[in-house]
Formats: structure tokens, sequence, C-alpha cells
């Protein structure tokens, strides 16, 4: 039907006018037949990784610019250098980590069947996220006295953030599972001399990185579930019709 | 859990007490709160502003000893800053030098050369001077502060800055401090000015930061009127030696006396510099607003239902952010000043405090009944969401507990903020925002009332008082048809004056802008206050500028004659100290002779001969004059931060040189002669500096013009439709009123131009069509039968028995005895002749054919036809046709008889008739060969229409394309049609039955009762009953996947699962009844009496947006692909994007505008459209879904 609406767009309206039809085009896939639910599905979902993935750099490189902030100098010789301070491949990971969780979240969902009802709106996503810089900004910005207190702050901010905004058992499952593998590959990153940090007081890593990715994998799966309610709608409809 | 419901109890009272008083007296609340925000506030005026520069506290130098770590509390003007040793001490040598007398053979350079060439002898005295006494021997060496590597991004200025040693800067830096690379510098201006960054600088050049004066008062130029060069050599220590600065001092001042030289030296200042906020800080804290922003965006955007979301959404973020204010202010009233980066942790206290509960409000409140009073709205809303908002209240208090219990100071002191914070919020909530929204929703009802007086004016007033009236039920109404047929007029009002003024607000962004011009100015706070920003830059140059007019105006002249002071002994020097052994050759006769010379000389144009070295006040503290950045840039390139420290600055030491004319001479480099300056760059490099400033200023308005430039590029191309412009001719919407077309575009003129079926005399009561046909009922009682492509009449059958063709092809058509598509002969209207070979050879078992143009046949046919069908079929001409139905080629029609008639829609005649029921029959369905009545006291009848087909079995209409509806039979003209009661239903509802639909094997009825009712369609069942409306249902709406909308006076809509009955979700819309509900695959498009088209999502239940129409605007919806909707207005149909909600096209179906509403409206299966006007029809197609079908 969106042939209709882009003939009725283009026989009504005037020049200039294109790029919305063109988008009304892409949003609302139509009922049609079964090839283009599959194509559709694809794109949708490709849409929703690279949104994702976006999102992924995008934390990834501010957050890593309030880690490496204290040591800023005055005058940094170039500004720019310093947001790319750290190695190339640290927000592509990220990025790609983000879309996997942010994918995975509503896929689990379907998947034990139990959709995620709990504060489905952008808002209480916004907030989230908010909540997750502002414990990375806590991390590296609060002066702690030790690193124990550091750490259980942390996980009892991560922890919190998990009942204000997730509340959900797989959610909950996943973050801790996932948070798991990616401080064993931190650590067998810097076990291999990859990378290191300044003042390692967990194995090689800081104690607190765990609760930071448990938060994260938090902050994505809420915006992945977030996203995904919009393909959800048009899968209904198309279950519906089939 | 007694406790627990007692305590919510309590506190639900407490809340229902709270908001009538709060609805009861808004004014004086608003100014109680107004008042406490205010007082709340005050306290935050002594507070310093974020972002200003560095702060200095004054000591004496004699008592100075180097502050303790600990805090000492008996010093109340002590800064709690100054605590513990400097970063370092600054010891800075300043040097006024002169060729004195001046003499006209010199050249330009000499100004500068040999004043500059001095420099490497008094550094070699600074760096040599020991001081030995009964402690030991000290030299420069242990005292000053040892720096190592530059930073490795400042290689360029490796052969300049000092590394590896003392840091000790001077002009003799630039030639690695030795006099013979200076010696053998053709030009030394060049070579300073090559140091100089490129292009616009923001912070201490190195000129700056070598020479220790600003750059304009170095006097090292070729154009210097005053002939004093002023330069300073900087020593930086660690530690402060008392014995051996004042031997340092006395030693200098001993060698070169300044001779008028009051200078104070005793005091030092120390200058404590806050904390850089660079770019790359910056990008968080950016990152954090923007994600502020966009939760207020997204929250805000949740409030709905109310007068102006503008205003309500406005009221929220003040209530957020004053209560911040109020945190930060009663928490300074109490003596705890903030440490922690107020910027910074903004963000996340507005988002622990959250905009949630006010949203919670604004719903609940919008949803209680809207037919109570407006208190007892408040009052029921507040109390209804009590538990929650106490609830999450404690929650949070309990989690910020905790964390005030991690005992590190900043989250404490976050924590202290955030729950004064929270109780603020709380406050405000209850009190302020609580008050505007009992205001808003007083403005909307009255606005409301305005608007709907008239419409409901038959109507006796609702019971008022503050039970809900379930159990007083409005007044049943008397018919569902006569609530829509209100006379146009009546609802064509205009809009109350208010009203147009929210929506001329809503229409300019007003809002919108305010906010846009509100951040447009705090980023330029931001920018100005920003240390690396335009402040810093202004400041240098004005500090660069003024004193430059200064002296360019009245320095010289009085000075004059001055010359002998010098030689008037030092009274004010404060040091006494030994004649010098070397005094500074200042031969006075010569001097003296050469000013006598050069007076009597025969060039009296020649400037003062004399060069006056002046110490003013100006010099104590000459380091004022630099940009503030001076010192934390020396130090930033050792990688030695300044921030949150301080560094002490010692009293200058000064320094007077009179050099020689011979000197100066001697120092000559060999082509100093021989380049003078050409007068034209004397000019510019005094107007250096303003030129600098017109540049900053040219760029900045040019790159300026060229952001609006591109602004206004971006905007139309994003933006293309044409804001606030008017429609072309037809602006009978009037536009400027109405948000629904606020973006003022006005379609182009239609392409679409609608068919008027004419014939009805009075306004069209009934509208039936089975895709093919269309078969509609005027308030007379005459039915006619129109072909839906065509919009050719194919018969007439009027209320008075009489039987009429309209023309001979309707004729044949009744009388082929193979049921062909209409169609095809209609749109061939030329076949007429092979048609009536046809009809030749068909067996002439009916009358002659009727002349052509209609023919009265009178009474002659009924009763012929009556008897032939076999049937006792008698019409009933008395009583009007209330509900009509068309299948196949059957017109079921329902009479205020209670009588149930089915008619031939292509031959005219009654089929058969049924007259069990005696009550009225309200609503009709008609599916496969079912007929479902209601009637209006309550019972539904279920028909079988039996067809004994003497020629064969039915022949099957294959519906064309996508039929939403099962193929229907088509019945012939020679069957023998009976239509009988299979099942009547009593009492199927208290009430009468409003609305009636069939959809995939079941029939649903809503009534009066405010339950709607699920049956089945084969055996009459009824599967379920549906109860959650508190009013007479309205509207149903049930297609073939079963889905099962239903909307009532209540104004709420509920989405039903009809396999299992219950209820998937249920909103409340619309302030009054429901009147129209359609579904797509996706969305729930519903319409109600406050002339709000709202779109839901059909599975989440959330309001997707909705639409404001034009007051008095029909309710008929229809949908006509996933994608697009139609809607009935005042004598058009507008089309709508449901992806976007925009208004693609308005279709105006008649010249005369006269108020003539489209009521009922209809979606055929070639995707035109239907639509009453009055007294006719409107078929409108659109063209391009015709084009598809093809």
């Amino acid at each position: 039907m969106s042939l209709t609406l882009t003939a009725m767009t283009d026989s009504t309206v005037t020049g200039g006018q294109q790029q919305r039809s063109g988008s009304g085009q892409m949003s609302r896939p139509s009922r049609g037949p079964y090839i283009s639910v599959i194509t559709n599905r694809t794109t949708n979902l490709v849409i929703r990784g690279t949104m994702l993935f976006s999102v992924g750099v995008f934390l990834a490189l501010v957050l890593n610019l309030l880690q490496v902030q204290r040591n800023v100098t005055l005058f940094p010789p170039d500004v720019i250098s310093s947001i790319f301070s750290s190695a190339w491949w640290v927000p592509p990971c990220c990025g790609t980590a983000s879309a996997m969780i942010g994918l995975l979240y509503p896929c689990i969902d379907s998947r034990l069947g139990e959709p995620h009802k709990f504060k489905r709106e952008w808002s209480s996503v916004m907030r989230c996220v908010a909540v997750f810089v502002g414990i990375n900004h806590a991390s590296a910005k609060v002066d702690f006295a030790n690193n124990v207190q550091l750490s259980l702050t942390l996980a009892a901010l991560s922890i919190g953030l998990w009942w204000t905004f997730d509340r959900s058992r797989s959610g909950f499952g996943l973050g801790i599972g996932i948070a798991l593998l990616a401080t064993l590959a931190t650590q067998l990153l810097v076990y291999n001399g990859v990378f290191q940090y300044t003042s390692p007081d967990f194995l090689y890593i800081r104690s607190w990185l765990p609760c930071i990715f448990f938060a994260g994998v938090i902050t994505m799966g809420n915006i992945g579930r977030q996203l995904a309610l919009y393909e959800y709608k048009v899968v209904q409809e198309k279950t519906h019709q089939d | 859990m007694t406790l627990r419901e007692r305590l919510r109890e309590k506190i639900s009272a407490a809340f229902y007490h709270h908001g009538l008083l709060c609805a009861s007296y808004p004014v004086p609340i608003i100014l109680f709160t107004s008042a406490s925000i205010l007082t709340c506030c005050y306290p935050l005026l002594r507070l310093p502003l974020p972002g200003t520069g560095p702060v200095e506290f004054t000591t004496g130098v004699r008592d100075y000893t180097v502050p303790s770590h600990e805090p000492q509390g008996d010093l109340g003007e002590r800064p709690d800053w100054y605590r513990g040793p400097p970063v370092a001490y600054i010891q800075q040598v300043l040097v006024k030098a002169a060729v004195s007398p001046w003499d006209s053979s010199l050249v330009p350079v000499d100004v500068f050369r040999s004043p500059l060439g001095r420099v490497f002898s008094l550094l070699e005295e600074i760096r040599n001077h020991v001081h030995s006494d009964s402690t030991g021997v000290r030299s420069l060496e242990a005292l000053c502060l040892q720096v190592t590597d530059l930073l490795p991004g400042l290689r360029r200025m490796q052969s300049v800055l000092p590394e590896h040693g003392c840091l000790l800067v001077s002009p003799g830096n630039y030639w690695q401090n030795q006099r013979e690379l200076f010696d053998s510098d053709p030009d030394p201006l060049k070579t300073i000015q090559k140091h100089e960054p490129k292009g616009l600088h923001t912070s201490a050049t190195l000129r700056d930061l070598l020479f220790g004066v600003p750059g304009k008062h170095t006097g090292v130029s070729h154009y210097n009127r005053k002939r004093v060069v002023t330069y300073t050599i900087t020593v930086v220590l660690v530690s402060y030696d008392t014995r051996f600065l004042g031997s340092l001092r006395s030693r200098l001042k001993q060698l070169h006396p300044s001779a008028n030289c009051s200078l104070r030296d005793d005091h030092m200042v120390h200058v404590h510099f806050k904390e850089e906020i660079g770019i790359a800080e910056l990008i968080p804290l950016v990152t954090t607003y923007i994600i502020l922003f966009a939760y207020i965006y997204f929250s805000t955007r949740k409030i709905d239902m109310v007068k102006s979301k503008w205003g309500l959404a406005l009221a929220a973020v003040v209530t957020v952010l004053s209560s911040l204010l109020m945190s930060v202010g009663l928490c300074t009233l109490f003596g705890l000043t903030p440490t922690l980066n107020g910027g910074e942790i903004f963000p996340y206290l507005v988002v622990v405090i959250g905009l949630e509960n006010v949203l919670v409000l604004t719903k609940s409140v919008v949803s209680t009944p809207v037919d109570l009073e407006v208190k007892l709205r408040i009052a029921q809303g507040l109390s209804n969401e009590s538990w929650s908002i106490m609830k999450n209240m404690a929650t949070e208090l309990c989690i910020i507990l905790i964390g005030y219990f991690t005992l590190v100071p900043a989250i404490q002191e976050f924590c202290l903020f955030a729950v004064v914070g929270l109780v603020s919020d709380f406050f405000l909530q209850m009190f302020f925002f609580t008050t505007v929204l009992s205001i808003d929703i007083r403005r909307m009802e009255l606005a409301d009332l305005n608007r709907r007086l008239p419409a409901e004016a038959g109507l006796p007033p609702p019971k008022p008082g503050p039970l809900r009236p379930r159990e007083a039920p409005p007044p049943p109404r008397p018919s569902p048809h006569t609530i829509t047929l209100q006379t146009p007029a009546f609802r064509n009002l205009r809009l109350p004056k208010r009203l147009r003024v929210v929506y001329f607000l809503a229409r300019t962004r007003l809002a919108q802008r305010i906010i846009m011009v509100g951040t447009v100015i705090w980023i330029g706070i931001l920018v100005y206050t920003d240390p690396a920003g335009l402040r810093t830059y202004l400041a240098a140059q004005v500090s660069e500028q003024s004193p430059l007019g200064d002296s360019g105006g009245g320095g010289l002249p009085p000075h004059l004659g001055v010359a002998p002071v010098f030689h008037a002994g030092d009274p004010t020097s404060t040091l006494s100290v030994l004649p010098a052994p070397e005094p500074t050759p200042l031969p006075e006769n010569q001097s003296q002779g050469h000013h006598g010379s050069a007076g009597a000389g025969p060039r009296p144009q020649v400037p003062p001969a004399v060069p006056q070295i002046t110490w003013g006040a100006e010099d104590e503290e000459g380091w004022r004059r630099l940009s503030f950045r001076h010192w934390p840039s020396l130090f930033s390139y050792y990688n030695i931060t300044l921030a949150k420290r301080y560094i002490s600055i010692l009293p200058v030491i000064p320094v007077t040189l009179h050099l020689s004319p011979q000197e100066a001479i001697e120092t000559r480099h060999p082509q100093d002669t021989r380049h003078p300056p050409p007068p034209i760059p004397k000019v510019s490099a005094d107007l250096q500096t303003d030129l600098t400033l017109y540049k900053v200023a040219a760029l900045g308005l040019a790159a300026g013009v060229l952001l609006v430039l591109l602004l206004f590029c971006l905007y139309r191309v994003l933006c293309p439709r044409n804001y606030g412009q008017n429609g072309v001719a037809h602006g009978r919407r009037r536009r400027g009123d109405l948000p629904c077309d606020d973006y003022g575009y006005s379609p182009p003129v239609s392409e679409i131009s609608p068919l008027l079926l004419r014939g009805h005399s009075m306004d069209i009561e009934c509208l039936a069509s089975d895709g093919m046909l269309l078969a509609s009922c005027c308030l007379a009682g005459q039915i006619r039968v129109w072909d839906a492509q065509t919009g050719d009449c194919l018969t007439v059958i009027p209320n008075h028995g009489v039987f009429m063709t309209q023309t001979d092809e309707g004729d044949l058509l009744r009388r082929r005895s193979v049921p062909a598509r209409p169609t095809l002969f209609t749109d061939q209207p030329d076949l007429t002749p092979l048609i009536d070979t046809n009809f030749t050879c068909q067996p002439p078992s009916h009358l002659a054919t009727p002349p052509r143009g209609g023919f009265d046949f009178g009474g002659l046919v009924e009763p012929d036809r009556a008897s032939t069908a076999g049937t006792q079929a008698t019409a009933d001409w008395d009583s009007s046709v209330w509900a009509m139905e068309l299948r196949g080629n059957l017109i079921a029609a329902g009479r205020s008889s209670g009588k149930l008639e089915l008619w031939d829609a292509v031959e005219g005649s009654l089929r058969c008739s049924n007259e069990d029921g005696v009550s009225g029959i309200t609503a009709l369905a008609f599916l496969n060969n079912r007929i479902v009545a209601a009637r209006l006291n309550g019972s539904l009848d279920f028909f079988t229409v039996e067809i004994n087909k003497p020629l064969g079995l039915l022949q099957y209409r294959g519906a064309p394309g996508r039929g939403s509806m099962p193929p229907s039979p088509c019945y012939s003209s020679e069957d023998v049609i009976s239509c009988q009661l299979t099942r009547s239903v009593q009492c199927a509802h208290q009430k009468p039955i409003t609305v009636l639909r069939a959809a995939a094997g079941r029939v649903v009825t809503g009534s009066q009762d405010h339950t709607v009712r699920v049956y089945r369609l084969e055996d009459s069942c009824c599967l379920f009953t549906l109860q959650g409306h508190s009013g007479g249902i309205t509207a149903i709406y049930i297609d073939q996947t079963m889905v099962l909308a239903s909307g009532g006076q209540d104004g709420a809509i509920c989405l039903w699962d009809v396999l299992t009955g219950s209820r998937v979700s249920h909103v409340y819309g619309h302030r009054g009844d429901v009147t129209s509900l359609v579904c797509t695959t996706s969305c729930v498009i519903s319409s109600g009496l406050d002339d709000l088209i709202c779109i839901w999502d059909r599975s989440t239940g959330i309001k997707l947006y909705s639409i404001q129409q034009e007051v008095g605007c029909g309710a008929s919806l229809g949908v006509i692909s996933e994608s697009l909707l139609v809607t009935g207005g005042q004598g058009c149909v507008s089309f709508w994007d449901l992806n976007f909600g925009d208004l693609l096209q308005t279709v105006y179906l008649g010249q005369s505008s006269d108020g003539q509403g489209v009521r009922q409206l209809l979606v055929l299966d070639n995707a035109a459209i239907v639509c009453d006007f009055g007294s006719e029809l409107s078929l409108v197609y659109v063209p391009s879904v015709l084009e598809k079908l093809d």
C-alpha cells in the first residue's frame, strides 16, 4: 500500500516533498507477498544493528574520553587525537558488542515468550542511558578511598540500574553472563599485552570493570528492546495476516 | 497487610483533600509556591558564578610563611585554597631600558637592539648571584624550579624554552641566551616574529611568555615613540628564601638603580587557578546534556489530553528545575557550600528526580471521568496515584540513603542534594504542578463547554456530585441516529478567543522558539565564560588596547622637562644600598648637552630627545596585564598543571637601564642601517592589534552570515512546507485556527473531482454497499441503488410504493438470466443494441419494456411481482428505514416498525419481508445468508435467507481482487427467496442496541447498557459478554482477523481478544463519545465528539498521535489502505497519511460550503469512497489506487 501512498503523495503534492513519501515507504512496510516480509525483517534487523552499533561507538568514544580525561593536558597539541586517544579497535569492538547485545535481548525475550513490558518508552530508555553515563562518570571522577569501595558502589549502582529499568530475570542473567565474558576477554587481552591499565587491582584489570560491563549490557539491552518494539508490531501484524 | 491498607487509605484520603484544596484556591497557592521558591533560591545569590577566572589573595612579604596544609579557622578572609606551598614562586625582574639621550644619527633599530643586548649581562648576574651567610651558600640553581623535557608536542619551542634546568625565561631565550647569536642576528624583530603562532591565538604567545609583558608594551618595534624598551626576566622558584631574594634584589638595584621608582615591594600575590575545561572535557558534558534534553523531550511528549501541552510541559520542567535550585539554595542556607562541579552533576540530578511523577499525575487526572467537577477530578486523580507516588518516593529516598552511607564525600554530597531536591520536588509537584494542572483542566472544560453546549443542549445535565454516576447512567438516547444527525449549523461555531490564542501560540511555535532562544543564549554564555573561549581573548585584546590609548594620549608631554629629576637622588628608594661600584654610565653633562643641542638643533620635529623611563603603579603588578592563561600555559609546557593550585607572585625587581648612543651604535649589526623601515609598516605595526580585532570581527560576521545562510538552506530543504501561508482559493477549512493544518499546507488544485450522485430529495440516512452496488436511503424513505463504479442510478425504490426504473440499461440488467457484472455494461453504454438482442432472446416472462427515460409503473407492477414471487410480501410504507444492508443483489432494510424487508437491488422489487418483530430495527448485519437485526428493545433476531433456486446452484459472484468479505451469493430474479427468523434472542441487552457488526462468523453488539456481546453467527450462541466500558457503546470495529475494538460514551476504547473474551487494552482517548473506530493492521483509529482523531498502536495501546479536527467535523472515518486514512469534514473529505499524520489532500464535495457535514463514509473495494453530502451522495475515486488495481 505504500505504493498507494507514494502515488498519492506524488500526484497531490508539489515538489520538494518527495523525501516524505520515500521515508514512508521505508518505515512502514506494506502487507504483501511473503518475500517482502523476509526482506523487511532483515532490513529491519540491519537498521537496528546499525543504530545500536553507532550508539555503542559513540558511547565508547565519550566514555573513554571520560576515563582519559584526568590526564588531558591543558594544551593538548591536537584535541581530536585525544578523542581517539585509545586504540582504534576499541570503539568498533564496543559498537559490535552493543549491536549484538541489543539484538540478543529482544530475541531472547521472544524465545522465552515473555515480552518485556516494564517501562517500554523512550523517556525511560533515555533515563537509563543517563544513569549509565553517570556511573561511568562516577567511576572516572569521584575520588574513592579505596578500590573495594569504588567497586562495591558501582556494583550497587549497576544493580539499581537493572532494578529501575529492567527487572527481568533474563536481562539480569544475560547481563551477568556477558559482563563475566567481557571481563574474561579483557583479562586475556591485558595478559597478552595488548594494552594495560594504569593501576590494576584485580588480576590485571580494574575491579570495577565487570560492574561497568553489566550496566552497559543492561543499557544496550534496554535500547535494543525499545528499537525492537517497532519490529515487533510489524511481525505481529504479519502473523495476523498469515 | 491491614496496616498497609490503612496507610494506603490514609494517604489516598490526604491526597484527595489536598487535590480539593489545590483546585479550589489556585491563585493563592501558586503565589505561595512562587514565594517559597524565591525564598529558597535567595541564598544562591551569594554563590560565586561558575566559570570565573583565577582568584587572588594578597599577603605581606615580611611575615610570609608557607601556609600549612591544615585548615586554620582563625583567619577569616583566608581562602580555602590557600593551603600548602604554592606550585612555584614567580620572581620577575622588570627591565626598562632606553638609549638616552637619543641621537639623531640613530636608526630605529637602535631603540631595542642595545637594550635587548643588555639582557644577557643581567642574566649572567642573576644566574651567578650567590648569597652566602651563616646558614650557608645559596645560589639560584638550588632554589629555582628545575624543569625537565618539554611536552612532546612542542618540539618547535625546544630551541627557545629552557629544558633540563632552571625555569628562567627572558627575551634572551630567543638567542639561546648567547650574546654572540644576538649580535650576529641581522634582524631581531624577525627572530621574535618567527616564533609567533600563525593565525589567531587565544592564549598566551611565546612572545608574551618570554618578554613577560604584553606584546604592545615591550616597545620592541621599529616604531616606538617612547623609545623605552620593557621586558622582564622571569625566574620561577620552587622555594622561598627571603635572604637570597633580598640580596638579589638589592644587588640588582645597586647595579641598575631605578631613580624615580616608587614600586611597593611588600606584597606578594597568590593566584589560584580554577580547573580548566577543555574540549575533551566538554564532550562528555555535552553528551550528558543531550541525553538530558532527549529525556525531557520524550517525557513531556507524553503529556496529552490537556488544554495546552506546552504549558504543562513547561510547568513540569519548571517544577524540576526550581526544585533543584531550591535544593542548592537550602543547602547553601544551612552552610553546605557545593564543591562539586554544578554543571556536571546537574543532568544526573534531573534524571534522578525525574519528570515521571508529574506525568503520572497528569495522566491520572485526565483519565478521570470528564463529567465530574474540576476539583473533584483533580482530587480523584491525585488520590488514585497517591500510593504509587509515595511508594516511588520512599524507594528513591531509600536508595539515596544507601548512597549516603558509601562515605565517599562526592557521593554523599550528591545524595544530600538529591534528597533535598526530591523533597522540594515533591512539594512543588503537590502545590505548584497540581494547581497548574487544575487551572489547565478548568480552562479545557470551559472551552469544551463552549463548544459542546449547543450539541448537548437537548440532554439533561449530568448529575453533579462526587460520585461517578454509574448508578445513574445518562438517559438513553432515543435512537443512535438522531445523535449524529445534529444539524451542521449547530456545530459550526466560531472558536472561542482563548482557544484561538492558544492555537496561535501553537502555530507560531512560540514556546519552542523561546526555548531555542534560551538555548542559544545559554550556549553563548557557555562560550563566553569558557576559559579557553571568547572572554579570554576579548579580555586580552582589551587589556592590550587600553594602555596603548593612554600612553598615546598624554603620556609624554607632562614629563618633558623632568629629566633632571633622574639625578635628584632616590629618596623614595626603600633600600639604601652601597654606592654602585660601577654606576650605570649616565653622563649627565652629556645628556644635558645633547638635550640642549637637540633643542637648539635645526630640526624641531625631532621627538623628545631623552626617552623617559617612568615607573608607575601599573608596573607594580605588570603581570596583571597579561592574559590569565599566561602562567598556566607556561607551566603546561612542562606538563605541570595549575588547575586547582596556586602560584605566588613576588614583587617585581625594577631595573632601569640607560644606554649611551655610543653603546647603541657599537652594538649595531651592519645590516641594521641598511633597511630603515618603510613608513607604512610603521603605521601598520601600530595598528596591528587593531587589525586583528577587526579581522576577528569581520571573520565572525562572515561566519555568522554563512551560518545563517546554511541554516536557512537546511530549513528550506528539510521543511519544504510553506508554514503559515494560506491556501489558495479554497480556504474553507479555517487554516489559521486549527493546529491540524497549522503546517499551512495547502493542497494543490484538486485532481480528484468527486462524482455527485443526485436524486434524493432529503438528507441521506442510510448507506450500504457491497462493492459493486451502492444503496442509499434518505429521510423520505426513498431507496436508490447506484452503480458504485460509474455512479449511475440503477434503481429507485420510492417510499410510496412506486417502482421506477431510470434507464433501459437498468431495465435490461434486471432481465439478464446470467448475472454479469453490471460494471461491464454500464461502462459501455453504447452496447445497447447488443443487449437489446439479448433481451429479445429472453423468455417473455416479464412485463414489457418500459419506454426510455423512465416510466411510472404505478401500482401495476407491485402486486404482479408479489404474486409471481409467491410470497406475501407487502412493503410497509408508513415507517421509515432505520437500517439497511446490501449483499449480492439483495437490500435488507430494517424499518422502524420492526419489519425486515428484502429488496432486489437491481429490479427494485420486494422479494420478501418478515414482520416477526415489533420493535424498530436499529441495526442490521448481513453476512453470507444470514441477517442479524438488532431492535430497539434490546433483542437480537437472527434470520436466514433461504433461496429456492429453480435453475440450479447459486452462482457466486467472485468479488474482484482482494475482497475483504466472503463472496456473497448472487440471487437471480427467478429465485424464490424466503427470510425466516431462526432465532430471536430476547433481552440480548438491557438497553437499546446501538451498534451491530458482523465479521468472521461473529456478530458483535454494543448497547447502551455498557456491554458488548459476541455471538456466533451459525448458531446464534452468545459467546461472551464483554464488560469494561463505563458508558454506552457507540462504536465497534471487528474485522476478518478477529480484532474487536469498542468505543463508548465514556471516551474509552477497549481492545478485546475475540477468541478468549479478554480485554487486551483499555485507553481513554476522547472527551466525550467515541463516534467511530477503524483498525488497520498496526493501529486503531478513533474519532470522538471532541473532534479529535486519535491513532493508537494496536499492540501496545499507546497513543501514537492525534489530529485535532475542525469543530463540527464529521465523525466518519475510513481506511483506504494501510497508510491512507480518509475522514469526512464540513463539505469535504480529507486524506491523511497515517504514518505521519499529515494531511495529504482535502477534496471539496460541492461548491457550496454551507456546513453540510459528511456523516457517513464508506470505503469501497475499488478504493473509491462514497459519502453522504446532504441529499447527495458523493463518489470520490482515489486515482492512484485505481491504477494499482489495474
